[in-house]
């Protein structure tokens, strides 16, 4: 069994136009520290994928498990990432990184009773994305990039065994985005934790996955599924590559097929 | 250095400045003291009637202080209700809403018939008329709560106190003290119009019996009480502000 699965899910949700479907006939195996990426054209139901392993939302059909066990709630052993970094306002960018120890136990006791070796690991966390000496500052002090990278760092500090990921670099310009690819890459190597990316940037989905399913519009299926076969650690000077090239060439193929 | 010196300084000069064109323009214009009193004038019958003042005052600045600390716990509690449940909030609104269009001195009198003359009434207006802003506040503060900011917590497995207690509360803390600032200043319109008509003590009162005297610059001394009152609560809590939601004015 693997370590996350989707069984032929289903998922509806009501809104004012009625019933939508927003995916469809979902299967999916996802192995433990796998780097998946899942691509496809906006408002295809990707996000709804990260929801659903999150246990944030029920599945309308169809079975959802996670290291062997139906998932009936919100998972403990998740982060999650948006494409909007959330960071909140009032907290530094040192306290927005500790939320999760805050909430998530068995953390939140041994927080409580000597915080000490959490803040050495998140200015550790914080060290390898790039902020050392930013920890004191406020959000709105800092650059969208660094923003994403902070909301990177809250999402792994509880050390989940998922992260989740939704358009985390959408918003931000090429050159920061391309940079983040690189830090990802190493986070999730140092950490081996399985990752689902959600992207409509097919370079991104290339650079980073070692799987990249591709979904067709709304509602949602899954119609092909690419094993990456590049070596790691992936550089930007790979992605001018013609095998790289030729990876996204071939899941743009499929993309437009299935728009047709 | 500079900027803070013309910070504060500034507000006081203009007060000051009012007072000055106010009493230039009573002796240009030769205005008579029984409709329009020199601040001159006004400061003498403080000092004159200070002995009367005073308790007026405490009485009225107790009354407001009491009616608006309940405006506080009452509209905090329904502005959170009303702020988390879409339910309730479309469930209440229409009923607050025509609540509060009754003018508060229309209920005078049928407070007068429920509890007779006297400090009750007068606490009771000052915390009808200062509830509304500070629920519809709370209730909006939460209401725009982002739902990623939500879904974060959520994800990490927090229960709703955690979510309200890390997220909710903070976030709707400047709405909070918004409110407050324009209810405490609404608290002391409720108490003094209350003082008016349905009390035997306040400065609403003590200005009763002035103008029944004809004793105009008194009716005057009482209002700029009033005002020195509503100006010190508002700074109070616009520090308190400044100092609890820094982050949202950013520095």
């Amino acid at each position: 069994m693997s370590f996350v699965e989707l069984k032929d899910v289903t998922l509806d949700y009501a809104s004012d136009q009625g019933i939508t479907r927003a995916i469809e006939q979902v299967t999916l195996a996802i192995e433990q520290g796998e780097f998946v990426a899942i691509a496809g054209p906006s408002g295809c139901g990707k996000t709804t994928i990260l929801k659903l392993v999150a246990g944030l939302l029920p599945a309308t059909q169809g079975s959802v498990t996670v290291d062997g066990a139906a998932v009936r709630g919100p998972l403990k052993i998740v982060g999650m990432a948006f494409q909007n970094p959330t960071l909140l306002p009032w907290r530094t960018t040192l306290e927005n990184v500790l939320l999760p120890l805050e909430i998530v136990e068995p953390h939140k006791r041994a927080y409580r009773q000597d915080a000490r070796p959490y803040v050495q690991a998140a200015h550790t966390l914080l060290e390898t994305v790039g902020l050392d000496g930013f920890a004191d500052r406020q959000p709105w002090q800092l650059s969208g990039g660094m923003q994403q990278r902070t909301s990177l760092c809250r999402a792994l500090i509880h050390e989940p065994r998922i992260l989740l990921l939704d358009e985390p670099f959408g918003a931000l310009d090429a050159f920061t985005r391309e940079e983040l690819w690189g830090v990802l890459q190493t986070l999730w190597r140092e950490r081996g934790c399985t990752v689902i990316l959600v992207t409509h940037d097919l370079r991104e989905a290339v650079y980073l996955a070692n799987t990249v399913y591709v979904m067709s519009r709304r509602p949602g299926r899954l119609i092909s599924r690419t094993s990456v076969n590049l070596p790691r650690p992936r550089t930007l000077e790979d992605t001018f590559r013609p095998e790289f090239i030729e990876y996204v060439h071939e899941i743009r193929r499929q993309i437009t097929e299935a728009l047709a | 250095m500079k900027n803070k010196l013309l910070e504060y300084g500034l507000p006081v000069g203009v007060i000051i400045g009012t007072f000055i064109l106010w009493e230039i323009g009573g002796l240009i214009f030769k205005l008579d003291e029984f409709i329009l009193p020199r601040p001159s004038v006004v400061f003498a019958a403080f000092l004159k009637w200070q002995h009367a003042i005073w308790p007026n005052a405490w009485q009225t600045l107790f009354t407001t202080l009491i009616g608006f600390g309940l405006a506080i716990v009452g509209g905090l509690f329904l502005g959170l209700v009303i702020g988390y449940s879409k339910l309730l909030y479309s469930a209440l609104y229409p009923l607050l809403i025509g609540f509060n269009s009754i003018p508060k001195a229309a209920l005078v009198p049928v407070l007068v018939i429920w509890f007779g003359i006297g400090t009750v009434p007068a606490i009771l207006t000052a915390f009808l008329i200062s509830f509304f802003p500070i629920v519809v506040n709370v209730a909006t503060g939460l209401a725009t709560l982002e739902p990623e900011l939500q879904d974060v917590l959520r994800s990490l497995g927090a229960s709703r106190v955690e979510i309200f207690t890390k997220v909710g509360f903070p976030r709707s803390l400047p709405y909070f003290f918004g409110s407050l600032k324009v209810a405490a200043t609404l608290a002391f319109v409720g108490a003094v119009i209350a003082e008016l008509g349905a009390s035997n003590a306040g400065i609403g009162y003590l200005m009763v019996n002035a103008s029944a005297r004809f004793d105009v610059p008194l009716v005057f001394a009482g209002l700029l009480v009033v005002a020195a009152m509503g100006i010190a609560l508002y700074a109070i809590f616009a520090v308190m502000e400044r100092r609890f939601t820094a982050w949202a004015y950013r520095g």
